[in-house]
């Protein structure tokens, strides 16, 4: 978590001096939710995830260097410069993206699970998605298709409340977006997302059931992004006090008072923090160092031929 | 004159009809309280009223849905987009819905929509944000399809396309938005389907519409100081298309270039060359020439996006081998 929290803050850095270019969305805040859940899988589950996706991508042990250079357009980076912020990709991870289109993944996510179902492999796959998501029609029908043929697949609700400038009591017609699991006959779940461990925990439940292939799961994990919905977005439709009362519940500050008084000594958390800054700042200057991508890189991979 | 954005103009136009108009609504994600994800809509809301500037839920399909059917019962829907990337979640009910409407009920339906917002290419926002789709929605009949340049243009043709009794699609480039311009004061309308020579000239045809119009004229300038003379077609509009324009300008110049920010293949550009080919043929003294985006997604790396974007010195060299 604090990985994350660090390579973001590295990032919107970066961004604010124009070595990050397009749309920067962070997920500074929402820490638990991706790291609780993606504790929850093997190497060989899936996940995948949206155009905030730097948290799931560092959580699933994405190194810090080929992703910043990704941030920073380099040839190292891990979609080799093609793809920026919001199209991560690792393949030998199961990292099956950051996806730009909102909701659109979701029903990607039910196709990974159904090549995991018909290939008899059996993976688990996770997507997440945002509560304004759960409008688009991807949705409706990936969830349809997943329960009707019982695909091993978790479907994570990161609610953050807003899905841009927009709150969700004005896009929502039933603001709880796991009950509309019933529609599809499916297990459902909802939680708070600040205590990582918790969030791991429930997460598991699903995972097992769907390895068990008893089918999907669709939980929401109510969660708060701390930053506007992207760089550019100063975030007025929402109050100072809010913010506020949700910054009390930073995840990361939640995690570090249990390890204090699970006997952790304050000096080795401290030492941990020093390090991963170290390692961010590693990877900063790496991405900055690293070639951008020859010009012969253009036509490449835009047919499974060019090499 | 007042000098406006081009953001300014377009709020304008809606403003000045959704006075006129009760029967005109905005809707989209986040037109209202937002005040528009590209401020096009700003303080539409406080004017209007909820009833009137209407935020939807993440729902292109859906709330699309909901401007065709209240188009056919009498409202005049101006739907926005936040970009034109996500009309494609709604491209079926664009195309199977509100283009053959009125064609597959005899002329009972007829559809005063527009579809509006941001479109172009650029700004490192990668493949699936930065793609340029007026090509797409010209190759269907029963729409119209609208790409203003200036502020000037964005005003007057908005006001038509909204006046318009046909579904109109029309891309805002999104890199414009900022820019500023000469709009008179009084009100006026500009006709769909009217082409406006930007730049008079004797040596070339430029053809382009949109933000290409500025690479066009960019490169005008670099090849005036060659001595070479351009005259700029701006098509201003794809459907309908000011084919008379294109010939006489092609007529003088007796060489065309078309400039455009889609992809080459099956794009608007590909149409144009056909048409000069086949009624301008006598007065050309070289093929027809393109210079597009390149084949290929947008990538997100800034040296091979900047590779992959047409540009005034891809347009002035395609002018110079023209010519030479
Ligand atoms: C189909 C589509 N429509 C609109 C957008 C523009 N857009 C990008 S993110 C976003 C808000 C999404 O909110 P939510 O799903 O709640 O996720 P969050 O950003 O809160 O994580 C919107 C409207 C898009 N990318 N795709």
């Amino acid at each position: 978590m604090v990985l994350i929290r660090k390579f973001e803050e590295a990032a919107a850095k970066a961004y604010s001096i124009g070595k990050i270019g397009g749309f920067l969305h962070l997920y500074i805040g929402q820490e638990a939710v991706g790291v609780g859940s993606i504790a929850a899988l093997e190497p060989k589950d899936y996940i995948v995830s949206t155009y905030r996706d730097h948290g799931h991508a560092l959580a699933r042990g994405l190194k810090p260097k080929p992703l910043m250079a990704e941030l920073f357009g380099k040839a190292t980076g891990i979609s080799k410069g093609n793809g920026g912020s919001m199209h991560f990709f690792d393949k030998n991870a199961h990292f099956m993206g950051g996806h730009g289109i909102v909701g659109g993944h979701i029903s990607l996510a039910a196709g990974i699970a159904f090549s995991s179902k018909y290939k008899k492999e059996d993976s688990v796959t996770i997507c997440f998605f945002g509560e304004g998501a759960a409008n688009i029609g991807s949705f409706h029908e990936g969830l349809n298709l997943a329960a009707i043929w019982k695909l091993p697949v978790v479907f994570i609700c990161e609610n953050n409340h807003y899905a841009m400038g927009t709150p969700e009591y004005r896009a929502l017609a039933v603001k709880d977006v796991s009950v509309r699991a019933y529609a599809y006959d499916m297990a459902r779940d909802h939680i708070e997302g600040d205590e990582v461990r918790k969030v791991h925990d429930h997460v598991k439940v699903a995972v097992d059931r769907a390895r068990r292939g008893e089918g999907p799961t669709l939980i929401e994990i109510s969660t708060y992004r701390f930053r506007g919905h992207s760089m550019s977005d100063p975030a007025k439709y929402r109050t100072k006090e809010e913010l506020d009362s949700y910054k009390k519940k930073d995840p990361l500050f939640r995690a570090r008072t249990e390890l204090i008084s699970a006997g952790i000594l304050e000096k080795d958390l401290d030492a941990l923090d020093l390090s991963i800054q170290e390692e961010v700042d590693e990877a900063y200057q790496f991405a900055d160092e690293s070639p951008e991508p020859p010009l012969s890189q253009l036509y490449q991979s835009v047919y499974a031929e060019d090499k | 004159m007042a000098i406006l954005t081009y953001r300014e103009a377009l709020n304008r136009a809606m403003v000045e009809e959704m006075e006129k108009d009760p029967l005109i609504y905005l809707m989209g994600e986040e037109v209202g309280h937002y005040q528009g994800a590209y401020k096009v809509s700003q303080g539409m809301l406080d004017k209007f009223g909820e009833e009137r500037v209407i935020d939807t839920p993440i729902s292109e399909n859906g709330f699309a849905g909901i401007g065709v059917g209240s188009a056919m019962t009498g409202l005049r829907p101006i739907i926005e987009f936040m970009t034109w990337n996500f009309s494609l979640v709604a491209i079926d009910q664009i195309i199977n819905s509100a283009a053959k409407m009125n064609y597959m009920s005899g002329g009972q339906f007829p559809m005063p929509i527009v579809f509006r917002g941001a479109g172009g290419v650029g700004g490192r926002l990668g493949a699936q944000h930065s793609q340029a789709f007026e090509s797409w929605y010209a190759h269907c009949p029963g729409m119209k399809v609208v790409c203003p340049a200036t502020p000037k243009d964005a005003y007057g043709l908005l006001k038509s396309s909204i006046r318009d009794n046909n579904p109109t699609i029309f891309i805002e480039s999104e890199v414009l938005y900022g820019t500023k311009g000469e709009v008179p004061e009084q009100e006026y309308t500009i006709p769909l389907g009217l082409a406006d020579i930007k730049r008079k000239g004797t040596d070339l045809s430029i053809i382009t519409w949109s933000r290409a119009l500025g690479f066009a004229e960019e490169a005008a300038k670099i090849l005036e100081k060659e001595g070479i003379s351009i005259e700029i077609v701006d098509l201003r509009s794809l459907r309908p298309l000011d084919e008379q324009a294109i010939y006489e300008s092609v007529k003088k110049t007796n060489r065309a270039l078309v400039v455009e920010e889609g992809w080459p293949v099956a794009g608007f550009g590909a149409q144009v060359a056909y048409l000069i080919q086949k009624n301008a043929f006598d007065y050309l003294d070289h093929p027809v020439e393109r210079v597009t985006q390149k084949d290929v997604p947008m990538p997100y790396a800034a040296n091979l996006e900047r590779e992959s974007l047409p540009n005034a010195e891809r347009v002035a060299q395609a002018v110079r081998e023209i010519l030479r």
